[in-house]
């Protein structure tokens, strides 16, 4: 596969920049030679180059991709079409000229509200991750301002990553809690762990391993009991959309991800959004800038505790927004209702020659443990293979307390005849892994690329072409 | 169903039935009753997809500045988005994938980070720079928060930094229990290095090249005495179009240069999404928050992209990562890496010059006018006049004669409410500055 730089031929020009004379003011010692390794290319031959990568992607537009806990779902395509409205104001501009992209916050707050049942939202954060962080320092804020010093935030061993991260950066100590026999919180060791200097449990729920964590009506009594508060991951939402109010759940912090349960679409990684919701004691302490209302004017307040510059992924929001307003409530339900079905239809599929990691009822996704087949194929072995016949795998080796994890969550965005084609290629699958271990373990066969060396990529790392080069020399 | 649900109301039932349940509710029973209360979502429905746009377009007519001159910078900029640059980003394959978490499926997003990767080290003089942050500011905080990992000690801010990024890493700072102190700027726009000598115990300073004022720092003159304290020295760039022109933070032996890339092929979007870049040394690419896509082999000896050095992220590492981040801007540093290549060595450095001669030229019709700019030190694109009255008020009577000229500094600067910081771009035309530049001496 050529890279851009290999296209480059001095003379060649892919846009036409205005020569205009004129005089210039900085110093020599500050201005800086032509930069080398940038290109000379004709448009012609970027297009080229950027549409065959774009041919080496799996997308979801081109199938299957049942990425556990990502919500890769169908990404309606009017909602490009509206969010190009939105796309030349620029942030600094008066409000009552931008009055337009000011309702759509509003709008978009508002609907929030009403899906959750919580009192307040910031839209600012730019991805799950970016909102679990203004979440807890939501909570934080509203301690220091009470005179609290509290060190620890629980997170349940099943949680993802960027929680235990998120405490840290928060200024927190992440202390973990054991999941039970069910694969919910161990309630017993929740109740050992919890005293006075816990600021907040995190919770994902549905967890990840698409189990409802029946507790936490009674986890979040507690919490509230010792003057701690309960963070919901909003990861899963998708399972919960016009089911129940997280706010009924007597959760006080929540962030969504509109990239995944609001149809945003994921840009190979970003950008996302996550908004951050509250219940009304908390609402003061969130970051600012707050939109306010004042005689039909839509403005902008500025609050302590700004999170980024500006207002948030703005475009990212039009999308949601639309998505939500297409669907409307009933819609919504609908969505919930059928990504559980399809989860658990191919759940009860896939149980015939895999064993579900807990028996425990799952909802919107279910983990897989290895059991079955890890004495003749890794699950990255499965993974890769399901690459050959034109799904995207799971995701692979998470949660962690579940031996060789694949973690399936098909969404509702599929159709039967796609869940039982992927059931028949994981059975096949095991199969060949019987008769043919080979041509497992040596897949994928008909991708770009095979498999890559990811540990001689770690070993002498080549980040940039820069650096390649050198070594060439 | 909806039109995006491909199950049909036979295939819903023939499904439960396989479940052994009668009903949709039956699905949820593993949810308590009692938390099942009035869960009803009251929001009507949109079907039909031109009530939807229409909808849209009523929200949009709502807006009213489309026919406003407009002078604004100071964090997002108005330049000219290539064609090509829509026409490729919008391919599903680019816009639908997550993260490449199986390299084999996903090397189009993964060369192409590869590529911006590479051109922002090049743009910062830096030797790598990473798949990206969600936008300048959090990607600054991030610099702070990693400058710490490689020395402890207080952080120092110029003053002149956005003020937002100022705002955000004293958010993030905060939390890390981390003195944050601010260092003045003097009379021509410029970190006042007197101030910065005093300090000791310093891990890292943070400057913005160019500043919030336009202005250009002198990084020299600072990195002279940030080595006597054996102080890292870290930039931050929120137009990043000025690093065509302008020797880089690199070239000054800066530790590392985050910032802003809005410029490369992003529109302005009200703010978003953008797109963070954070460039650093090879030796401390341990370090570093955020994505890094490496150049590989396959089992076949071809070559290939994957996400590398993973063990720093919070997928591997949990509670001890570099950084919380996950999901952060792939899609824009695509789009980064495409415009950047439309660009090209030539292309990137005649639109940094034109940008730098349209701002000269409003500076002199300005100060032929008799307005008076407000520091001496040399600017890029953008630059501070002094109104010698309420810039507020100046700005908003221009607003109606059709101008929106720049962005009033005493919001942010109290000792600068009579201070205006003025952005010219491409997109600027020589006869509208002639018409700002007139509207403005009408109104002195």
């Amino acid at each position: 596969m050529r890279l851009i730089f290999e296209y480059s031929k001095a003379g060649k020009e892919g846009f036409f920049v205005e020569e205009e004379e004129g005089k210039e003011i900085i110093p020599e010692n500050l201005l800086r030679p032509e930069i080398e390794v940038l290109p000379e290319v004709s448009e012609r031959e970027v297009v080229s180059h950027y549409l065959r990568l774009s041919a080496l992607n799996y997308s979801v537009d081109w199938g299957f991709y049942p990425l556990g806990s990502c919500t890769m779902k169908y990404n309606p395509k009017i909602n490009e079409e509206v969010a190009s409205f939105f796309t030349e104001a620029h942030p600094l501009l008066p409000e009552e000229l931008v009055q337009g992209y000011l309702r759509v916050f509003k709008e978009l707050e508002e609907a929030l509200k009403e899906i959750t049942g919580l009192d307040a939202f910031t839209l600012a954060p730019a991805a799950g991750a970016h909102g679990e962080f203004t979440g807890i320092i939501t909570v934080r804020n509203y301690l220091e301002a009470r005179g609290e010093r509290r060190e620890v935030v629980l997170i349940p061993d099943s949680a993802h990553g960027t929680n235990p991260a998120t405490a840290a950066l928060s200024g927190f100590r992440a202390v973990e809690i054991p999941s039970d026999e069910k694969g919910m919180i161990d309630l017993e060791k929740f109740k050992a762990a919890l005293n006075e200097k816990v600021a907040a449990l995190m919770i994902t729920n549905p967890n990840t391993l698409g189990i409802f964590e029946e507790n936490i009506k009674e986890i979040s009594r507690l919490l509230h009991e010792v003057g701690a508060f309960l963070y919901m991951d909003g990861a899963n939402m998708n399972a919960l959309l016009g089911q129940v109010k997280v706010a009924d759940l007597g959760v006080d912090v929540i962030h969504l991800n509109l990239h995944k349960t609001f149809s945003t679409p994921h840009g190979g990684g970003g950008p996302g959004s996550g908004p951050v919701g509250v219940v009304e004691k908390l609402a003061p302490y969130l970051p600012g800038p707050r939109l306010v209302e004042s005689n039909g004017l839509l403005l902008w307040e500025e609050a302590e505790g700004r999170i980024r510059s500006f207002y948030g992924n703005f475009l990212v929001m039009v999308k949601a927004l639309a998505y939500i307003k297409e669907l409307g409530g009933e819609g919504l339900k609908e969505v919930s209702e059928i990504a559980v079905l399809n989860s658990r239809y191919l759940r009860k599929r896939l149980e015939k020659k895999f064993k579900v990691a807990y028996p425990t009822e799952t909802l919107h996704e279910f983990v897989l443990s290895d059991e079955t087949f890890r004495d003749k194929i890794s699950t990255l072995d499965l993974a890769k293979r399901l690459l050959d016949y034109g799904f995207h795998p799971p995701t692979v080796y998470f949660p962690l307390i579940v031996h060789g994890a694949l973690m399936i969550e098909p969404t509702e965005t599929e159709s039967r005849e796609t869940l039982d084609r992927f059931a028949e290629a994981m059975e096949k699958i095991l199969d060949e892994a019987e008769k043919d271990p080979e041509v497992v373990k040596t897949a994928p066969h008909s991708t770009p690329v095979g498999r890559l060396d990811e540990v001689g990529a770690a070993r002498k790392p080549i980040l940039t072409w820069t650096q390649y080069k050198e070594k060439q020399d | 169903m909806s039109r995006y649900i491909p199950i049909t109301q036979r295939d819903r039932e023939e499904m439960l039935k396989a479940l052994g349940l009668s009903s949709g509710e039956e699905l949820f029973s593993s949810i308590p009753q009692d938390l099942r209360g009035k869960s009803e979502i009251k929001i009507e429905p949109l079907r039909s997809e031109a009530a939807l746009k229409e909808y849209f377009l009523s929200l949009s007519r709502q807006n009213s500045f489309q026919d406003k001159k407009v002078f604004l910078g100071a964090g997002a900029y108005y330049h000219y988005i290539p064609y090509a640059v829509d026409y490729l980003a919008s391919r599903s394959e680019f816009l639908t994938p997550y993260t490449p978490y199986q390299p084999e499926v996903s090397q189009g997003t993964l060369a192409a980070t590869f590529e911006f990767q590479t051109y922002m080290a090049a743009l910062t003089g830096l030797e790598v720079a990473n798949a990206s942050m969600y936008e300048g500011a959090s990607a600054t905080a991030e610099a702070a928060l990693m400058a710490l990992r490689i020395r402890r000690g207080d952080i120092a801010v110029a003053r002149s930094l956005h003020p937002q990024y100022r705002q955000v890493l004293r958010t993030y700072l905060e939390k890390q229990g981390v003195e944050l102190v601010e260092i003045p700027f003097r009379e021509d726009g410029r970190v006042d290095l007197n101030s910065l000598k005093e300090l000791d115990n310093l891990s890292a300073f943070i400057v913005g090249y160019p500043n919030f004022f336009g202005v250009i720092e002198d990084l020299e003159a600072i990195q002279g005495v940030l080595k006597e304290k054996g102080a890292l020295l870290v930039t931050s760039t929120w137009e990043a179009l000025s690093l065509a022109l302008l020797k880089p933070p690199g070239a000054f032996a800066a530790s590392i240069a985050a910032g802003e890339a809005q410029s490369f092929g992003l529109p302005l979007a009200y703010g978003g999404p953008y797109v963070g870049f954070f460039a650093t040394l090879k030796k401390y690419v341990w370090k570093m928050p955020g994505r890094l896509v490496g150049m590989t082999r396959d089992s076949q000896g071809r070559r290939g992209f994957v996400l590398t050095l993973s063990a720093r992220e919070q997928h591997i590492r949990r509670g001890r990562a570099t950084s919380n981040i996950c999901s952060n801007e792939a899609w824009c540093a695509v789009r980064g890496a495409i415009y950047l290549s439309l660009l090209g060595k030539k292309g990137l450095r005649k639109l940094a010059l034109l940008n730098h001669r349209r701002a000269v030229f409003a500076s002199e019709l300005l100060s032929e006018a008799g307005f008076k700019l407000a520091f001496s030190a040399p600017f890029f694109n953008e630059f501070v006049v002094d109104l010698g009255g309420d810039a507020e008020e100046f700005r908003r009577r221009l607003l109606e004669r059709g101008f929106v000229a720049g962005y009033p500094l005493g919001r942010d600067y109290p000792e600068l409410k009579n201070h205006l910081l003025l952005t010219f771009t491409e997109m600027n035309s020589r006869q509208d500055i002639e018409a700002l530049v007139r509207e403005m001496e009408a109104l002195k």
